[in-house]
Parts: structure tokens; C-alpha cells; sequence
């Protein structure tokens, strides 16, 4: 069995009388890249900053590469790698020259300073950006300094909170690339987002947390399952009385309502059920304007476990008008 | 023993010669204290003052090498003061966190961070004094050459801790107010009183009793006093006063000096104990 480098055992952390973490439990594999999806203020940053010693843990008990994380920060410091939410990144200085920097800061000898450099610019393709200032970077790019900077010192646990926060699909996909390089050179990855895509096709385990609680924890395929083989959503002339209709079948586990539509779970064959819904619906003289039949999605997932959608941590990201990448201009 | 602090102090000073604007900023605002200031005042002074009898028996020292003195002091008093305002920028802008959540000690940053501050003012005194003699200040007056190296060393040691000092309380203050103006007010408001009630630029023999007072106290008096005593000799008479300083004096302006060094620095420790994230 592959051992625990993460383990975390009813952690609690609050904010004056604001609960953000509120008594949760896991464990990360080594090796793997483990997820916590959530929206913002769901309590992940807190989490993270606590296993990275950034914050005195309060109640609970958490331990990073076998260090506790309360007494033996200085071990756990030295056993991981960070890259923050926001870019923190010397503008001053060069590609290589913020490499060197963190190596200084970490006691790393020169000349494993210097090979590790070489290694880390080949991995994250920044060769030929090794002496150009850190401000002539692009978004995507100062990222994957960040991410090299992170992996300097060879750490056992690389932390990632909201790693593509603010970046088109396209890089964001090239970054998932290099995070599946690095699991493979055997680091753990622990990251944080509020994109389903990203823990969904990143992830090897994923938490779903909300208002500091976990809420499940699996691996994508098998949260997705859990959920049932198909997803049926319809549109119908009353949907609050098709819910109720809905509710008392037995092929049916369970019915959400939309602003516009029902969005309906089901244990069975959609091909035998849908019929029979229609049928029912029908028979109460509701009409059904729109059938739309899908797998359940990671979306779908965190609706069903939530309750809502991600949309609200969405909205205040515009509303805000934060662009964390950009700030630093 | 751990030295990360050298790391600190390397990414300081690998900015500072990388960026021109502000390293020739740095190196050519005491040149122009020293040649528009100092020249422009020395010549009202001394036309005033000429008038004044002299003290008999007691070296003669014109207004711009007492004044020389001076502006070392407050060059390196400006820009230890406002030396800190980067770190405040370095925490607005996250630069600090990577810092921060490594396992350096708090205090090797604020180290670091210390002993730039103190090259920097180094290259400046050498600039003033080097600058002065061209111009006619008369530091180092029928000194020996060792008598100069000794002097010279003198005057960097006391620069050094006053340097300190003041980028601790700079610093302290950077970490604790949040935004640039509020720091900013602060350092304006505190550089006010250290500037005029110190014998910076001019004699303190005819201040109120109560100012008088208050400047044996300020840092910015004590390291002009020690300069003095180092660039002009122990005895010396300007504008009509006649300066002596012993050897006891002198300690004493050390012993100062190293005292407010250590204040700030344990408040700097302080501080930055408690930053957060």
C-alpha cells in the first residue's frame, strides 16, 4: 500500500465566529494529484495555508512528509514546494536569477543550484527565456516559472492553490501537461480550483468541499457513477408539480429544479425510464416543451452533492473584477 | 550558523545596480546637497560669520566641511528612512511571501535587507567625501595617511549602526501600515524633527534650552557629531563656537548610536514575527 505523505485528522480553523474549516479529514497518497474543488471561500486556501505552515493550525492535527505540522514547521517547509494564488514572482529579475534566488533561500549548494536550474528550464520549455527579466514574461509563462521555482528544491509535496486561475483553455491545458510531467518525476501534487475540467481530468482523487466541510471524496470516474448512468433534464409547462410527479417514481433518485428546468437522476436504463416519466407527465396534463439526455459531468456531481452550482463563486470573481494574474502589472 | 541572509542581501543588490534610474538617483542627490545646497549656504555663512571673532589658538574650520559632515548624515538618514518603504512594496505585491514561507528566519531578512541598506550608505559617504574634497571641503586637515584610513573607518563604523537603525525602524513601519501614503506621512512627519533639531547643518549653541535638549538625543546629532570628530579633529572652532569632543564624547555618541540600533531592531524582530501571509 502506498504510504500517506498528506494526513490530515478533524482539522477546524475560524475566523473570529466564521467557521472557514469546519472538522475535516483526508489523506493524500504519494504520488498522486489530489484536488480540492470548491468555490471561492469554500475554506481551500485556508486549508492549504495551513499545511504549508502559513497559518497556525488551531484545532485538529495535520502532517506533511511525516512531519507535524504544528511542531516540525521547519521540516515541513523544506518538504514542499508552493505556488501561490497570486503571482509572486521578482519582476526585477531574471527567469533564472528568481531559480537561484529560491535556491539561496532553501541552502542549496551552487552547483546543485545550477544543475537543478538547467533541469527545471528544460522541463517547463523556458530555455530560452533564462536570462530575459521576469515582466517580459507572458501570463502562462510566469506561471510555469512559478511552477519551476516551486520544484527547486525537489520537494516530496508540491502545493498549487488555483494554479490557472485566469488563463485561456489553451494554456490552462498546457499547464495540466506539465503537472502530469511532474507527477511522473514521482512528486505529489496537492492543488486547489474551482474548475471542474481541472480536477476532473487532473486529478487522481478529488475532495469536494463546500462551506469548509468535505463533502465526498473519489476519483472522478467514480463520483460521476455514483450519480447514476444518465442525467435527464427537462422543460416542462409546470415544473414544480412534474418534480412532485417525479419524486414519488421509483426509477427516479432524485429531481432539482432549475431556474428553467428539472434536472432528473436516475438508477436505471434511460431508454426504459424516459418513457415512462413522459408518460406521467403527461398523464397530469403537463406538457414537456424540451428532453435533454447526458452522462452526469463533473458539474453535475458537485450539483448533486452541493446542491447548487458553482456559479456564485463565479459571479463574485467578476463582480470584483479580480484578475489575480494581472495585478502584479 | 546559517547565512541565507546573503541571499536577501544579494537580490538587493543585484536590483539596485541592475536599475540605473535609481542608482544614479541615489549617487548624484548628495553631489548636488554637497555642490548647490552646500556651496550656496557656505558662502552666505562664512560672509556672515566672518565678522564673528574667532577662538584663539583653535583650528579654523570653514561652514562647508562643518556642513560636509552634516550632509553625510542626512543623506544616509534620508535614504535608511526611507530605505524600508521596499519592503512594504515587496508585501503589497506578494514579493515577500515567497520569502516568508520558506524556512529562512524572519530575522536573517530583516538582516539582509540591513546590511544593503548599510553598502548603500557607504558608497554615498564615499561619494560626499570624495566629492566634497574636490569641491574644497576640508575633511582629513594635515592628517597622516593611516590618521585618514583611521578616521575614514571611524565614520563608516558610525554610519553603519545609524544606518541600521534607521532601516529597522523603516522597515518596522513598512511591515506594520498597509498603504504607501500613510507610510509615507509617517516618514515625512518623523524626518522633520530629526532633520532640524540636530546639529546637521548648523551649530545648536543658540537653540531654545528645550531643543537643545531634545537634539543630544537625536541619532542624526550624534552621528554629525561623530563625523566631526573623525573629519575635523577634536577641537575646532566654527562660526565663533568651539567645538571640543573628547574621547568620553564620542563613546558616548557610539554607545548612542548602538543602543537606538538595538531598539529598532528588536522592534523590527518584533514585527516581523508577526507577519502573516
Amino acid at each position: 500500500m502506498t504510504k500517506n505523505i498528506i494526513e490530515v485528522n478533524n482539522l477546524e480553523h475560524s475566523y473570529g465566529s466564521v467557521k472557514a474549516v469546519d472538522n475535516i479529514s483526508f489523506n493524500v497518497k504519494q504520488g498522486e494529484i489530489f484536488s480540492f474543488l470548491g468555490p471561492n471561500g469554500a475554506g481551500k486556501s485556508t486549508v492549504i495555508n495551513i499545511l504549508t505552515t502559513l497559518r497556525k493550525i488551531q484545532k485538529g492535527e495535520a502532517r506533511v512528509n511525516g512531519y507535524d505540522v504544528a511542531k516540525e514547521s521547519k521540516s515541513v517547509r523544506r518538504s514542499i514546494g508552493i505556488v501561490f494564488q497570486m503571482l509572486c514572482l521578482d519582476h526585477e529579475m531574471t527567469v533564472a536569477e528568481n531559480l537561484d534566488y529560491h535556491g539561496k533561500i532553501y541552502s542549496m549548494p551552487k552547483k546543485e543550484r545550477k544543475k537543478r536550474i538547467d533541469e527545471l528550464l528544460i522541463l517547463t520549455d523556458l530555455e530560452n527565456k533564462r536570462n530575459t527579466l521576469a515582466k517580459d514574461l507572458s501570463g502562462g509563462m510566469k506561471r510555469r516559472l512559478e511552477l519551476a521555482r516551486g520544484l527547486m528544491t525537489k520537494p516530496a509535496v508540491l502545493f498549487l492553490d488555483e494554479p490557472t486561475v485566469g488563463f485561456d483553455i489553451q494554456t490552462r491545458m498546457r499547464m495540466w501537461e506539465y503537472l502530469r510531467e511532474i507527477k511522473k518525476e514521482g512528486t505529489t501534487i496537492f492543488l486547489t480550483t474551482h474548475y471542474m475540467e481541472e480536477a476532473d481530468q487532473l486529478s487522481d482523487r478529488i475532495s469536494i468541499i463546500d462551506h469548509g466541510k468535505i463533502i465526498v471524496t473519489g476519483n472522478a470516474d467514480e463520483l460521476k457513477n455514483k450519480l447514476g448512468k444518465d442525467l435527464i433534464y427537462l422543460e416542462t409547462s409546470n415544473n414544480k408539480i412534474a418534480a412532485e410527479i417525479l419524486r414519488s417514481l421509483k426509477s427516479v433518485k432524485s429531481v432539482t429544479e432549475d431556474t428553467k428546468s428539472l434536472r432528473i437522476l436516475i438508477g436505471e436504463d434511460v431508454t426504459h425510464v424516459l418513457p415512462q416519466i413522459m408518460e406521467k407527465i403527461r398523464g397530469e396534463g403537463i406538457d414537456i416543451t424540451t428532453v435533454n439526455i447526458k452522462k452526469p459531468s463533473m458539474d453535475d456531481v458537485f450539483v448533486h452533492y452541493t446542491g447548487r452550482e458553482l456559479r456564485e463563486g463565479n459571479e463574485k470573481e467578476k463582480q470584483q473584477g479580480t484578475e489575480p494574474l494581472g495585478e502584479l502589472e | 550558523m546559517s547565512f541565507e541572509f546573503r541571499a536577501i542581501y544579494w537580490r538587493d543588490m543585484v536590483k539596485f545596480f541592475r536599475f540605473k534610474s535609481v542608482l544614479f538617483s541615489s549617487l548624484i542627490q548628495p553631489v548636488m546637497w554637497l555642490g548647490f545646497f552646500g556651496l550656496a549656504m557656505s558662502g552666505s555663512f562664512d560672509k556672515l560669520t566672518s565678522l564673528i571673532p574667532n577662538v584663539s589658538g583653535v583650528p579654523v574650520v570653514d561652514y562647508l566641511s562643518y556642513m560636509g559632515a552634516g550632509i553625510i548624515a542626512m543623506d544616509v538618514l534620508f535614504s535608511s528612512l526611507f530605505g524600508g518603504t521596499t519592503l512594504m512594496f515587496d508585501k503589497k505585491f506578494s514579493l515577500l511571501k515567497e520569502t516568508l514561507a520558506s524556512p529562512v528566519p524572519r530575522s536573517h531578512i530583516i538582516l539582509g535587507i540591513g546590511l544593503s541598506g548599510v553598502t548603500k550608505a557607504f558608497i554615498q559617504t564615499i561619494i560626499i567625501i570624495g566629492f566634497g574634497k574636490l569641491i574644497g571641503m576640508n575633511f582629513f586637515k594635515g592628517y597622516t595617511f593611516t590618521e585618514t584610513l583611521i578616521a575614514v573607518a571611524g565614520i563608516m563604523l558610525l554610519v553603519a549602526i545609524f544606518t541600521l537603525g534607521f532601516l529597522f525602524l523603516s522597515g518596522t513601519i513598512a511591515i506594520t501600515i498597509e498603504n504607501p501614503e500613510g507610510m509615507q506621512s509617517i516618514l515625512t512627519l518623523l524626518s522633520m524633527p530629526l532633520f532640524f533639531i540636530s546639529n546637521a547643518l548648523y551649530p545648536i549653541d543658540s537653540f531654545p534650552a528645550i531643543l537643545r535638549f531634545l537634539s543630544m538625543f537625536n541619532p542624526l546629532t550624534l552621528l554629525a557629531d561623530g563625523i566631526r570628530y573623525f573629519a575635523l579633529g577634536p577641537s575646532f572652532s566654527v562660526m565663533g563656537n568651539h567645538y571640543i569632543y573628547t574621547t568620553a564624547d564620542i563613546g558616548m555618541s557610539f554607545l548612542g548610536l548602538c543602543f537606538f540600533a538595538l531598539v529598532m531592531l528588536s522592534a523590527a524582530l518584533w514585527r516581523f514575527d508577526k507577519v502573516d501571509i
